[in-house]
């Protein structure tokens, strides 16, 4: 690891203009993943801005929505109560990531920024295009067990590890963000992107811009929602394929869902075409196979990966049916 | 052992706490911080190797390469290869063997400076095609010259029986990776070299050591005192203990070195990737007829690596026709080591999986099937067992699991949604004696103190020496002092192949018998004891008291302060008989596991595990099952989910870290237990023990393997067993 300077910013102004002098400069908050990829030289920053100490860590419940700060503790979103009682996919999703002792660290804005956890792409001694661009991707025709099956690229077939996102996504969360410019917000789907020609960029967010806070609006989905997680072991290890799922169900009719994936993409997969077909129909056996095959529309594997194409809509399956019977 | 046979681990306190102090925690004045660089291809040559940025780099002190080392003098002896070959030479030369293969030792005055001066150096190779894919070279096996191949009756004899299965096993490389790093700290004085290592044998580190320096054994010092677990790794000396000690002299100053856990994927050993083949015959009713188990397994292109993976094959059932081949390939790798339960862990999969897979195509259940064949002599060696309880574990096990919820056909018992499976293995591993040496001390404090320069690498090697002192001498276990790990103390063994109670704790047995002995002729000498038979006189708790006359008693503090003496002493070696030699004895257990499986996720719950086990007499409850568990966990890990995963177009792994690399978690095993037989062997050594560390683990993924089948019908012959290979895609209702 190379020599680096570290200082603490107080308020998100701050820390976007300490930034901003810097070269190589990055912000760290729990640092679970960044600690990681300088240890294995993926990065190698020159300074680090610690914004731990700026004060958006609350959870706030307002009418209409929920509004988590971007340096609250993964955590500390998962247990809380009224995020339990109101967003319980949101709790089930945090719950399901990394360990314990992670999520005390970890941090919601941190969540959205990990990177993939590609081998490739940690070994430095490796080919990968969203770690040296053009240097090829060594996931394709290599081991990719783990790999997407939508969206991915001849130049990238990595997927985001985290379980939160996928939950946001199906939430229509929105992420709101400070820069050199000021404050915008970005739609929760439209905050991670597909890899393309330029893997490099895993999502919107601007140079020099920090994410603030995330909103999710209020919604039907308490009752009737899931996240179901598979993966190689039970507890500690990243999704192969999740499924994050909340229906709105009245008289056995589905009144509104979201559905997404997570471990099948670049970025978290919501699977609006599938919502469409669920909207208004009865909760039977026979809807959720259709919508399960439905949403497995457009998938490719690629070796390694064969098998998600089977468990896909296996899980989606699944977890419509633990839903429904909620 | 009734009153010592419960005692706590006597040195977990030092443990939880953190006092224990590991290798690379010794203080030492004047440490200096190093590392290994690695090599980036897998077969090959140095062309050229830019250090001249890390020489500069702030704090460092030396960056050593194969074109400025000094070379050891043990590198100039004649190279020979017509055993087991030689270990790594390291810096020998440009060569490349393997992926991470150690290039460059870079030496700094902190940690830090170290990390960063590593990451400047730069090295160009001269590529050569590298093979890494035992599956691409499994027909260029050669047999080594100490696994012969093995004919009992007719040979390949399965071919003609009644019924029969041919089928074909696959391990994956698995990594030792204990929590412990491999570490060390090396220095000089003189020509004498000092390390603090991971070791599971003292003495053979200063044989290693000594050979590779040109030194006497004798003038090597080592310590080893406490272990976070080897699991076998601990079993070789590595390249990188000789390259801190090259590290040391060069800069004359104690060098630490503690490895990456990256560098203990690819530079410490594993078990190596192992195809077998089985053949089996049995007639209709269920007898073994013949039995072939062949395996190819990996080695390094450098070291003849080989286990006993066949072996368990030639005496497990009762079958008058067996043939067992083993070889090996040459791989671009480094040289495996044996890992828990080795070769027997490897081969107890394809057999058990076997047999359970026979006993299926006869329709039986497979622990009946098993004692149909089950082996009332070793048939192998033509001798009595010395004991054999293994019927006592089938059951144990059977009435714990509720194996008679278990039905033959696949499939056909459910839990709600869960497919519900049973299945066990079978588990052996010899159990060894060596020779060991123990001294035995009386202070005048009233203390015993037991030294041996064994190795205590987790399994309870001190509470087991202090539970048989404190048993003999009658004193309590916290007069006993164990000191251990270190040269300079009485030899004991290597710590490998369950061997160490039946070794040390018997020579801590007869050390402390005639202990005892001596203290009692001492006290018929004194005028209390002088009209009382000797034959009378008898230890207990700390006193000689006469077994007729109670009143009559002197203490061991004042025999000793009367006859002015610190301490008596008795230093002994013991080792096995030869009545011993007349017997075959081995170890048994057997894994039940209950399984509840999700075919459409994949997902294999563990319900239920329970391991029984004969191992003669139990010294010590605790730290036994303490041990039972644990092997049984690594035995789930091999069943579920250990693999290193190379990418052969690379040839180098793709996991090595312990996010990838799965190894189980508590919530993977939903309900264990642990039973054993505890009944004294009467032949293996004066307590009746037989070995356990190695058989814990034997046995355990077939087991899951079984349940697997019996819950869905799918049949896994490649571990581990991850959801791919048992996903079915759900059935669409109409």
């Amino acid at each position: 690891m190379k020599n680096f300077q570290i200082i603490k910013a107080l308020s998100s102004k701050s820390a976007v203009s300490s930034v901003g002098k810097e070269k190589d400069a990055m912000f760290i908050a729990g640092g679970t993943n960044l600690v990681d990829l300088m240890k294995k030289n993926v990065v190698a920053p020159d300074k680090l801005i610690d914004i731990t100490g700026i004060d958006l860590k609350q959870i706030e419940f307002l009418t209409g929505k929920v509004t988590i700060g971007a340096l609250a503790k993964n955590s500390q979103v998962a247990e809380d109560k009224i995020i339990k009682e109101n967003y319980p996919l949101l709790a089930l999703a945090l719950s399901a990531g990394a360990s314990q002792q992670i999520r005390h660290m970890a941090t919601v804005g941190g969540n959205m920024l990990q990177r993939t956890r590609c081998s490739y792409f940690y070994n430095t001694d490796m080919p990968c295009n969203k770690r040296v661009p053009k240097s090829g991707c060594g996931a394709i025709g290599g081991s990719n067990r783990m790999h997407a099956i939508f969206g991915a690229s001849d130049s990238c077939i990595a997927v985001h590890p985290s379980d939160m996102c996928v939950a946001l996504a199906a939430l229509e969360a929105t992420v709101f963000v400070e820069g050199p410019k000021g404050k915008r917000e970005i739609k929760f789907t439209d905050f991670h992107r597909l890899p393309g020609n330029t893997p490099e960029i895993d999502n919107t967010l601007q140079n020099k811009e920090i994410i603030t806070s995330i909103v999710i609006p209020e919604n039907n989905f308490s009752k009737n929602s899931h996240y179901l997680k598979v993966r190689d072991r039970s507890s500690y290890a990243f999704a192969l394929i999740s499924v994050a799922v909340g229906l709105d169900i009245q008289n056995n009719t589905i009144k509104d869902v979201r559905l997404a994936m997570g471990g099948v993409a670049h970025k978290p997969w919501r699977l609006t075409e599938t919502e469409e077909f669920l909207k208004g129909k009865t909760v039977s056996e026979t809807t959720f196979r259709q919508a399960a095959d439905l949403a497995m529309k457009g998938a490719r594997s690629y070796g390694e990966n064969d098998f998600k194409l089977t468990l896909g809509p296996n899980a989606i399956f699944e977890a419509l049916t633990i839903a429904a019977s909620k | 052992m009734s009153k010592t046979s419960n005692i706590n681990r006597v040195d977990g306190f030092a443990k939880v706490t953190g006092s224990a102090t590991y290798s690379a925690e010794y203080k030492t004045s004047g440490v200096t911080y190093a590392c290994l660089v690695g090599s980036t291809i897998a077969k090959g040559r140095i062309k050229s190797i830019d250090t001249k940025k890390a020489e500069w780099a702030p704090g460092v002190l030396a960056v050593i390469t194969h074109l400025n080392v000094d070379k050891p003098v043990g590198y100039e002896q004649p190279k020979s290869r017509n055993n087991f070959g030689q270990p790594l030479q390291i810096f020998k030369d440009d060569s490349i063997l393997y992926y991470d293969q150690p290039i460059a030792l870079v030496i700094a005055d902190t940690f830090e400076r170290m990390q960063y001066a590593a990451s400047l150096i730069k090295a160009e190779y001269l590529k050569e095609t590298h093979s890494t894919d035992v599956q691409k070279v499994i027909n260029k096996g050669k047999t080594p010259e100490r696994s012969k191949d093995y004919h009992r009756g007719v040979e390949d004899g399965y071919k003609n029986a009644e019924v029969i299965l041919e089928e074909e096993y696959t391990i994956p490389t698995e990594v030792h990776n204990p929590m412990e790093l491999a570490n060390i700290i090396a220095k000089w004085e003189g020509n004498k070299p000092i390390v603090y290592t991971k070791s599971q044998g003292v003495e053979g580190t200063r044989r290693s050591i000594g050979g590779v320096f040109g030194v006497q054994p004798e003038d090597v010092e080592v310590h080893s005192e406490y272990l976070g677990g080897a699991f076998g790794m601990g079993l070789h000396t590595w390249p990188y203990e000789i390259a801190a000690l090259i590290g040391s002299k060069k800069i004359g100053r104690p060098v630490k070195l503690v490895l990456h856990r990256e560098q203990m994927f690819t530079n410490v050993g594993f078990r190596p990737y192992t195809i077998q083949k089985m053949g089996l015959g049995a007639t209709k009713e269920g007898k073994l007829t013949g039995l072939t188990h062949e395996a190819v397994a990996l080695t390094s292109s450098y070291e003849d690596f080989t286990e006993a993976t066949v072996n368990m094959s030639r005496f497990m059932y009762d079958c008058a026709n067996v043939s067992t081949r083993y070889k090996i390939v040459e791989m671009d790798t480094c040289t495996p080591i044996w890992m828990r339960g080795p070769g027997e862990a490897t081969g107890s999969f394809a057999l058990e999986s076997a047999i359970d897979e026979l006993a299926h195509k006869l329709d039986m259940d497979p622990i009946e099937f098993r004692k149909r064949n089950h082996a009332e002599k070793d048939l192998e060696q033509n001798k009595p067992w010395s004991s054999k309880y293994l019927l006592e574990c089938y059951e144990g096990g059977m009435e714990r699991i509720g194996w008679k919820n278990r039905k033959n056909k696949p499939g056909s018992v459910r839990e709600g949604e869960w497919l519900v499976g049973y299945g066990m293995g079978t588990g052996t591993f010899g159990s060894y004696r060596s020779p060991a040496t123990v001294k035995a001390k009386f202070l005048s404090n009233g203390t015993l103190v037991l030294q041996c320069s064994v190795n205590d690498m987790g399994p309870g090697t001190a509470t087991m020496m202090t539970a048989i002192g404190a048993e003999i001498t009658g004193l309590p276990a916290e007069n006993v002092v164990i000191e251990m790990g270190r040269s300079g103390l009485p030899k004991g063994p290597t710590q490998g192949g369950s061997a160490t109670t039946s070794s040390v704790g018997s020579a801590v047995h007869d050390a402390c018998n005639l202990l005892v002995s001596k203290a009692i002729g001492l006290a018929h000498e004194t005028n209390v004891f002088k009209s009382t038979p000797i034959a009378n006189l008898t230890l207990s708790n700390g006193t000689v008291i006469s077994k007729d006359d109670t009143s009559k008693s002197v203490t061991l503090v004042s025999l000793l302060n009367d006859n002015k003496l610190d301490e008596l002493i008795v230093e002994n070696e013991s080792k096995g008989s030869e009545e011993a030699r007349k017997y075959s004895i081995y170890s048994f257990s057997v894994h039940f596991v209950k399984v509840l499986v999700n075919p459409n996720l994949g997902k294999i719950r563990l319900a239920h595990v329970v391991s029984c086990a004969d191992i003669g007499t139990v010294i010590n409850q605790k730290t036994s099952a303490g041990q039972m568990y644990g092997g049984a966990v690594g035995g789930i890990g091999m069943g579920l989910m250990e693999s290193l995963e190379i990418d052969h177009r690379f040839g180098r792994p793709i996991n090595n870290n312990f996010a990838d690399y799965h190894v189980p978690v508590n919530a993977d095993i939903e309900k264990q237990e642990v039973f054993f037989v505890n009944k004294k062997d009467p032949i293996s050594n004066p307590m009746g023990t037989k070995g356990l560390g190695e058989t814990a683990l034997v046995g355990m993924a077939p087991a899951i393997a079984n349940a697997v089948f019996n819950a869905t019908g799918k049949r896994v012959r490649d571990l581990p067993i991850t959801l791919d290979k048992i996903i079915e895609p759900s059935v669409a209702m109409t």
